[in-house]
């Protein structure tokens, strides 16, 4: 006996609905599904409180920006996420150019974020700042003899320096900075007489460097601020101690300003859900979540009249680089070949 | 019932040898999936970048990778092979609590003893700072070695990856024929000649599976050398795809390594291919000499020494930060973080041992080059990073979810969205690539020791396939097949990248926890996961040794 091919189409569909239903069943009420560079314990309390207000379930998964991005890529238009959230803004810009993030006009979001900290079509957001900053020792080097990265590369510093791998992104996305307000062949040259100066071959952490110039073994180092604030406010008494040996300097105050990059967020290409994805971006950089980075993370917030932490208020206001964060991801390739030119490890 | 060779079994069916040659194949095609997908990348296209890399870092990249190979290697091999020999033939005080505590090291993830002992050996570490303090020096008035370097990142390689040739040489010196032993000694050899002339070439096979365990995971190490700002391949791998942003061309560079473990294998292989050795029986007649006097002491205090190194150390660095940090750590999750890493091992370490079972047997019993081959493929996943086979997972899964729903789709207008993508599925899929080559180099290692003889005994006898694999194969397995399951359980305990990018939403692991925290810098906060992986870890080693032990006792 044969059934008709529309009876068999119908049972077929109803099979797949019922499957599709039983595997499914929570779909009724609201979730968004996120995808976040940002680790677990530094966003899962915010989007915790974003669910307990608004009633929306947000899943997340964590994973190093890249990997997220060839996991949405292969996802493709059925990938369940709604919102990847990166720690730096080459990662937002790759996922912009790779055609997985779907540009959203929000004029909440266009107040909130300054134009430079985010893409200008609204491919993604900002979210939180990220200064690189000169650690020095206190008792070894006078803040005065500081003043801008560039002068880092100068003969009297021979020796005296300690930085991480050029593979962190942070180190890359300061050079890609300085090929930005400077040119090639400045950065070049920087590069060259930076690495000279170098204490040891770049290894370790962030922390690590501070600790190495808390013990003495090199002067200064350069480093995201809000490791140092890691070690003021540890559980650790080592780390605490040798963050009280050491000071922050901001540089570049006279001229282009200290550099920062932003842990941003941006609404896939895939997703159906895009308007409440929208309001948790939102949600993510109103004031209270602001704050909140502050506290936890010792990270600016993107917004100006937000009230930074404790920690972050002693070490005063600081001029930020103004160079949109869209142009460190686009120059990201190049910063990593001219380091590598250098002999930066 | 007419008696024919069929009937009793001297022939095998034609078709059974096809199908089973079928299943080894196609099994060892899905497996190698992964792999195929980076190693296709060599006929994309090269990009400009290939330039750039050649003429800057390329040079660096292999040299440090080929002296971190060889070191390790030196290393796992004087740590793993000396006291194999020592715990499985000598008899010395503490031999049986040292037996099972060597494995210890195991069940360490080479980042966190690199995070424990650079926190205790660097220049702001307790030891330096001890020591200025106590002699008044200060910077560059010592010589002290830098933990954070080439030679750092080797021993502590060789700390955590010397029990896999420990291991799986242990249960091969322990099953050797005394008697070949014996007759050497009566021929007038001494305990170093019998030692270096007669167990050591019979233990070969063993040594190098374990050696191209310990080797593999070299290679495919990345957190390690990457703390310790050593520029390896791999290394440069992640280099070219996240700082560069040219997935493609890491792939690329990931094939060739995978080009060169290749090679490095076939070497191996082709070398010792006139040498096999077998039982003679299944009863091992190995008798533990006594060891006296300076030569026990020396036994005693050497394994004392390494599993002081490999792991008393660093655990109680890890324990002295966990006391810092355990109220904070110990969070509702954290059994859920338990939870998932225990299930997921065991699966995965289940999944891994049937499969060498099949494959490994599938191969002795049909062999042949395309089955060698495919066999071969489906085990490189070992040496290429995790995150390089997650890529190759979400990639060809990715593209069959959405054929799968574009068909769905077309033919019944229903979306089933993504099918494997994001599963628990694809992760011990992903597991298995990768890990696949631990428990299969452990069962053949085993296999190869059975003499083939035994397997013609019972199948002139009338014995199926099957029942020679249950009734002759695992009984006289059962030491390999634990230390199997125990290798990949440990494994996957400790697996980060590829669980990192493949697990389904809201699903952590000890592994997981232990990296974010490890990786923020927050190293007093990773304490608590991370000795909970080790003892986690433990559990299995203790099950493992006391079967071991079993075994030797009634000398199966």
């Amino acid at each position: 006996m044969m059934l008709p091919y529309s009876a068999l189409r119908t049972a077929m569909r109803t099979l797949i609905c019922a499957l599709l239903m039983a595997a499914t069943t929570s779909v009724i009420a609201q979730e968004l599904n996120v995808y976040s560079a940002r680790q677990e314990a530094l966003i899962k309390p915010l989007l915790d409180e974003f669910s307990a207000e608004t009633g929306i379930k947000v899943n997340l998964v964590t994973g190093k920006g890249d990997a997220l991005l060839t996991r949405l890529k292969a996802e493709g238009r059925n990938s369940p996420a709604d919102i990847l959230i990166t720690s730096d803004a080459g990662r937002l810009v790759r996922a912009e150019q790779a055609g997985v993030l779907l540009a959203q006009t929000s004029p909440e979001l266009e107040t909130a974020v300054p134009a430079h900290l985010r893409s200008q079509e609204g491919y993604w957001y900002g979210l939180s700042v990220r200064a690189r900053a000169i650690v020095y020792n206190s008792s070894k080097v006078n803040p005065d003899t500081l003043s801008t990265y560039e002068a880092l590369a100068e003969p009297q510093w021979r020796g005296r320096i300690c930085v991480r791998s050029s593979s962190n992104i942070y180190n890359q996305s300061l050079v890609a900075g300085m090929l930005a307000t400077q040119g090639d062949a400045k950065t070049a040259a920087w590069l060259e007489g930076f690495v000279a100066n170098f204490a040891r071959p770049p290894q370790g952490g962030d922390r690590d460097q501070i600790k190495a110039v808390a013990a003495g073994q090199c002067d200064v180092a350069v480093v995201n601020s809000y490791y140092l604030g890691g070690m003021i406010s540890s559980q650790d008494e080592a780390q605490r101690a040798a963050a009280a040996k050491v000071g922050i300097f901001w540089p570049n105050q006279d001229d282009r300003g200290t550099h920062v990059n932003v842990s941003g967020a941006g609404v896939t290409a895939a997703s159906d859900q895009r308007e409440l994805a929208v309001q948790l971006i939102a949600f993510l950089t109103r004031d209270s979540s602001q704050q909140w980075y502050a506290e936890t993370n010792n990270e600016y917030p993107v917004r100006d009249d937000v009230a930074v932490s404790e920690i972050l208020a002693t070490w005063g206001t600081f001029k930020a680089d103004s160079v949109d964060v869209s142009e460190l991801g686009k120059l990201n390739a190049q910063a990593v070949m001219a380091m590598d030119r250098a002999g930066w490890k | 019932m007419e008696i024919t060779p069929a009937t009793i079994g001297l022939q095998q069916p034609r078709a059974n040898g096809l199908i089973w040659r079928a299943g080894l194949v196609l099994t060892a095609l899905i497996v190698a999936l992964p792999v195929i997908v980076i190693g296709s990348s060599l006929f994309t296209p090269y990009s400009a970048t290939w330039g750039h890399i050649l003429d800057t870092v390329l040079v660096d990249y292999l040299l440090n990778s080929l002296i971190l190979m060889l070191g390790v290697g030196a290393g796992t091999l004087l740590l793993g092979v000396v006291t194999a020999w020592l715990c499985a033939t000598c008899d010395f005080a503490g031999r049986k609590v040292l037996g099972w505590a060597l494995l210890l090291p195991m069940a360490m993830p080479a980042y966190i003893i690199a995070y424990t002992y650079t926190g205790l050996l660097d220049f702001s570490g307790p030891v330096q700072s001890s020591l200025r303090s106590w002699f008044d020096w200060s910077y560059g008035d010592y010589v002290f070695p830098e933990i954070r370097s080439l030679g750092g990142a080797i021993c502590m390689l060789s700390l955590v990856l010397y029990p896999y040739v420990y291991l799986i040489s242990r249960v091969a010196f322990a099953n050797q024929s005394g008697a070949a032993l014996e007759a050497a000694r009566s021929l007038g050899a001494g305990r170093w000649t019998t030692f270096f002339r007669v167990a050591l070439p019979m233990a070969r096979p063993a040594i190098v599976a374990g050696l191209s365990l310990a080797l593999m995971e070299t290679l495919a190490d990345y957190g390690t050398v990457d703390y310790f700002g050593v520029s390896t391949f791999t290394t440069g791998i992640f280099r070219t795809w996240y700082g560069l942003g040219e997935l493609n061309t890491a792939a690329q560079l990931a094939a060739f390594l995978l080009l060169f473990v290749f090679v490095l294998m076939a070497v191996e292989r082709a070398s010792r291919r006139r040498m096999q050795f077998h039982t003679t029986s299944g009863r091992s007649s190995t008798k533990r000499s006594t060891l006296r006097g300076a030569n026990a002491m020396l036994a005693t205090g050497f394994c004392i020494l390494i599993v002081a190194l490999g792991f008393l150390v660093p655990a109680m660095q890890l324990l002295s930060w966990a006391t810092s940090s355990w109220r904070t750590a110990l969070d509702s999750q954290f059994l859920h973080l338990l939870l998932n890493s225990f299930t997921l091992a065991s699966i995965a370490s289940l999944v891994c041992l049937l499969l060498a079972l099949f494959l490994g047997y599938g191969k002795r019993r049909y062999p042949g080059a395309t089955q060698t081959g495919s066999v071969r493929v489906a085990a490189m996943g070992y040496a290429v990073p995790g995150t390089v086979i997650a890529v190759g997972v979400l990639i060809p899964f990715g593209a069959i979810d959405n054929r799968v729903d574009a068909l769905a789709q077309t033919l019944f207008g229903v979306s089933t969205g993504l099918l494997l993508s994001g599963t628990v599925a694809a992760l011990v899929f992903a597991y298995v690539v990768r890990f696949l080559s631990v428990s299969l180099q452990t069962v053949e290692s085993g296999l190869n020791r059975i003499k083939p003889s035994l397997d013609e005994a019972a199948r002139s006898l009338g014995s199926s396939n099957g029942r020679v694999l249950r009734d002759i194969h695992l009984p006289l397995l059962r030491g390999s097949l634990l230390t199997a399951l125990l290798l990949v359980f440990v494994d996957v305990l400790k697996e980060l990248p590829t669980t990192l990018i493949l697990r389904p939403f809201n699903f952590n692991t000890l592994a997981v926890r232990t990296y974010e925290l490890a990786s923020d810098e927050r190293l007093a906060d990773a304490a608590l996961p991370a000795l909970a992986i080790v003892i986690i870890g433990l559990l299995p080693v203790i099950l493992l040794m006391r079967n071991l032990d079993k075994g030797s006792a009634n000398n199966v």
